[in-house]
């Protein structure tokens, strides 16, 4: 593993506005800043259920959504908050979720596993591992079928390519020529299964050429490398040349779920991914440019921490269900 | 005009899709021209007016049932077909996990309108294209399940199953479609019906009473409808007045006509054909029980399936499949 701390150069953003940056930049921050503030409050007992935190693979959710359009879809996963945040759901909505609230964005219904707001362009983000991959696959079909331009960008991880719903998924996507990026988050690990143990393949993208659609392996933590990849897969989808598969290698500095203390991560692998952490990586070009200062940065870290202990304690607010709610929007 | 339960589907599918251009076909073989119109010929040639709306898809269950999901969520209104209720197994992710339940998880916010066609019942196939499936979705809270025994209800629940919001699982017996060609299925039972001309729906959720009777209700859907109308033609000559109910919804059931009468009759036969352990008849007995077991003259009496896979010879098949003979014996125990 490459002992270099990796940083997106000056050469790659000079061509992009301070605030689109720094936009990428804050919302990766407030990502992290959740998942952490998540943790604590897991861990501290205040929070009930369970999660799948996604630190480190912000760059993934941030870089992929800022290419889209606001109408356009995505789907998730069981580890769907980093997801949720880049879609355009607020702090606000997710946390009274994840709190159990009646007002939270599924009602206190779905909880961390299911958050989602179908207004901002996000399904209930679905569990079952690949579950999601024919769900995209039926709202591309629905975009092309009624001829409107949405895109939908289907995000799964490496654990998901061993299931059949995807090969079925894919499949039917190549079939139709359909509108959908098929986003591979490949962490390197299903829960504490290492990807090397459950494919013969060195890479998820060899899968591509099986479909018959093009692929494209993108460095993960970064996320200006993700945002163009991702531009250009929903430009390919708009002009009806679809579906197209990334895999975007990332890593998750945090456990599958709850008190998971990643036992299975060699000590070198995860100190080698902390010199690639995506929001340092942006960090560290942001930088060298001459408009951007770390005071900048700073304060947008500041700002977003500001913002999610916020959040927090207006989500402790909210109301909780109220029982006559249990059985209501079963049926529609 | 008289049309078999194929050809009753085949009209409601064209209409709901001339009706509204959302409503597509999605499935295996429905629209291979030169094909057969999916197993048992109810698509039979709707490619030719639908070019754009027939989807044939890859062998691919689970996923195409996640893609009809996936559209419906969207806006469109998908109807699949499966060709053998016994692959419905094989969609299980789908429907239970996500048709089923994105409404709820949502808080309300999703909408999953879609139906979800499939033949059931033991038809000298041996035991993986035998399976009476219905079971495994009655109880899968946010899926509706309607089972029609003659061509006027499987056009009428089919277009009401197009109209409803929910997710619709229509269950059809291979001996009741009335295929024909080379499609035409050994042991066919008649249940064509006249069709009006004119649009009309059977609401989902209700069950019809096809005989009246005083002295015991006999419940049950598909062929074993036909077979209790069977039986009770023979009860009448012994001077038994059954009461023939056709369930037809079994998700939800419809407690009221079904109450009407078994409070009528104070004795119940319930007759399902697949095994009789964990089958819908134990739901439906239970739920009798709670309603109105005060009324109960009798205890109730299940005539199903022994637990076993559905067998291949034939004298085995007519022994697996519950006979007007054993509904008969049912009913005489109780008098």
């Amino acid at each position: 593993m490459n002992q270099e701390r990796l940083y997106i150069s000056l050469e790659r953003l000079t061509p992009y506005s301070k605030e689109f940056l720094l936009g990428l930049y804050e919302r990766m921050a407030l990502i992290r800043e959740f998942e952490e503030q998540v943790k604590y409050l897991f861990l501290a007992g205040s929070m009930p259920g369970t999660i799948h935190q996604c630190q480190g693979q912000e760059a993934t959710a941030v870089g992929v959504c800022s290419a889209l359009a606001p109408q356009d879809y995505i789907t998730s996963t069981h580890r769907p908050h980093g997801h949720a945040l880049a879609k355009g759901l607020t702090p606000l909505e997710i946390l009274t979720e994840l709190f159990g609230k009646g007002t939270g964005c599924c009602k206190g219904k779905g909880g961390s596993m299911h958050i989602g707001n179908m207004e901002k362009g996000m399904p209930p983000a679905i569990a079952i591992v690949a579950g999601g991959i024919p769900i995209a696959t039926g709202m591309a079909l629905a975009n092309k079928m009624q001829k409107r331009q949405e895109v939908v960008a289907c995000f799964f991880g490496d654990g998901a390519t061993s299931e059949g719903a995807f090969h079925e998924g894919v499949n039917m996507g190549a079939i139709w020529n359909l509108p959908v990026i098929y986003v591979c988050e490949n962490n390197f690990y299903g829960a504490s299964t290492h990807v090397s143990k459950v494919t013969r393949k060195e890479s998820v993208i060899d899968r591509a050429s099986g479909y018959g659609i093009p692929g494209h392996t993108i460095e993960g933590n970064d996320v200006l490398a993700v945002y163009e990849a991702t531009r250009q897969a929903a430009e390919e989808c708009r002009k009806g040349r679809g579906p197209v598969l990334l895999e975007l290698l990332t890593y998750r500095m945090t456990g599958h779920s709850r008190r998971d203390p990643c036992l299975y991560q060699p000590k070198e692998e995860r100190e080698a991914w902390g010199r690639r952490d995506p929001i340092e990586v942006l960090g560290r070009g942001l930088v060298l440019r001459d408009d951007i200062q770390e005071s900048d940065l700073e304060r947008i870290r500041n700002k977003v921490n500001q913002e999610i202990m916020d959040a927090i304690e207006d989500a402790r607010q909210e109301p909780e269900p109220t029982l006559a709610d249990l059985t209501t929007d079963v049926y529609a | 005009m008289r049309l078999s339960i194929a050809e009753a589907l085949r009209s409601a599918i064209a209409e709901e899709m001339r009706r509204d251009p959302a409503v597509f076909c999605l499935g295996e073989d429905i629209g291979v021209p030169g094909g057969w119109g999916g197993a048992f010929t109810v698509t039979l040639g709707l490619e030719k007016e639908f070019q754009d709306r027939m989807i044939d898809t890859p062998i691919s269950e689970n996923g195409f049932f996640g893609v009809a999901t996936g559209a419906a969520i969207l806006g469109m209104r998908p109807i699949v077909d499966v060709q053998y209720g016994d692959f419905l197994l094989c969609a299980m992710d789908q429907i239970h996990s996500n048709a089923s339940m994105l409404r709820y998880m949502s808080g309300g916010a999703v909408k999953v309108p879609m139906v979800m066609r499939a033949p059931v019942g033991a038809t000298g196939r041996g035991a993986q294209h035998a399976r009476n499936t219905e079971r495994f979705f009655v109880g899968a809270p946010g899926i509706k399940v309607v089972a029609p025994s003659t061509a006027y209800d499987a056009k009428g629940l089919l277009k009401a199953a197009v109209r409803d919001d929910n997710p619709v699982m229509i269950f059809e017996h291979k001996l009741l479609y009335g295929s024909k060609g080379a499609r035409a299925e050994t042991g066919t039972v008649d249940a064509t019906s006249e069709i009006p001309d004119e649009d009309y729906v059977v609401p989902l959720g209700t069950a019809a009473i096809r005989r009246q009777g005083t002295q015991v209700t006999i419940l049950a859907w598909l062929l074993m409808a036909h077979f209790s109308l069977t039986a009770a033609q023979q009860l009448e000559t012994e001077g038994i007045d059954a009461e023939v109910v056709d369930v037809r919804s079994l998700s939800p059931f419809d407690y009221d006509t079904i109450g009407e009468s078994v409070r009528k009759t104070g004795r119940v036969v319930i007759v399902e054909e697949g095994p009789k352990t964990g089958g819908i008849a134990a739901e439906l007995a239970a739920g009798i029980m709670e309603r109105f077991g005060d009324s109960l003259l009798a205890p109730i009496e299940r005539v199903a399936s022994p637990d076993i896979p559905a067998p291949f010879a034939p004298v085995l098949e007519n022994a697996y499949r519950p006979s007007p003979q054993r509904i008969c014996e049912a009913a005489r125990r109780l008098l």
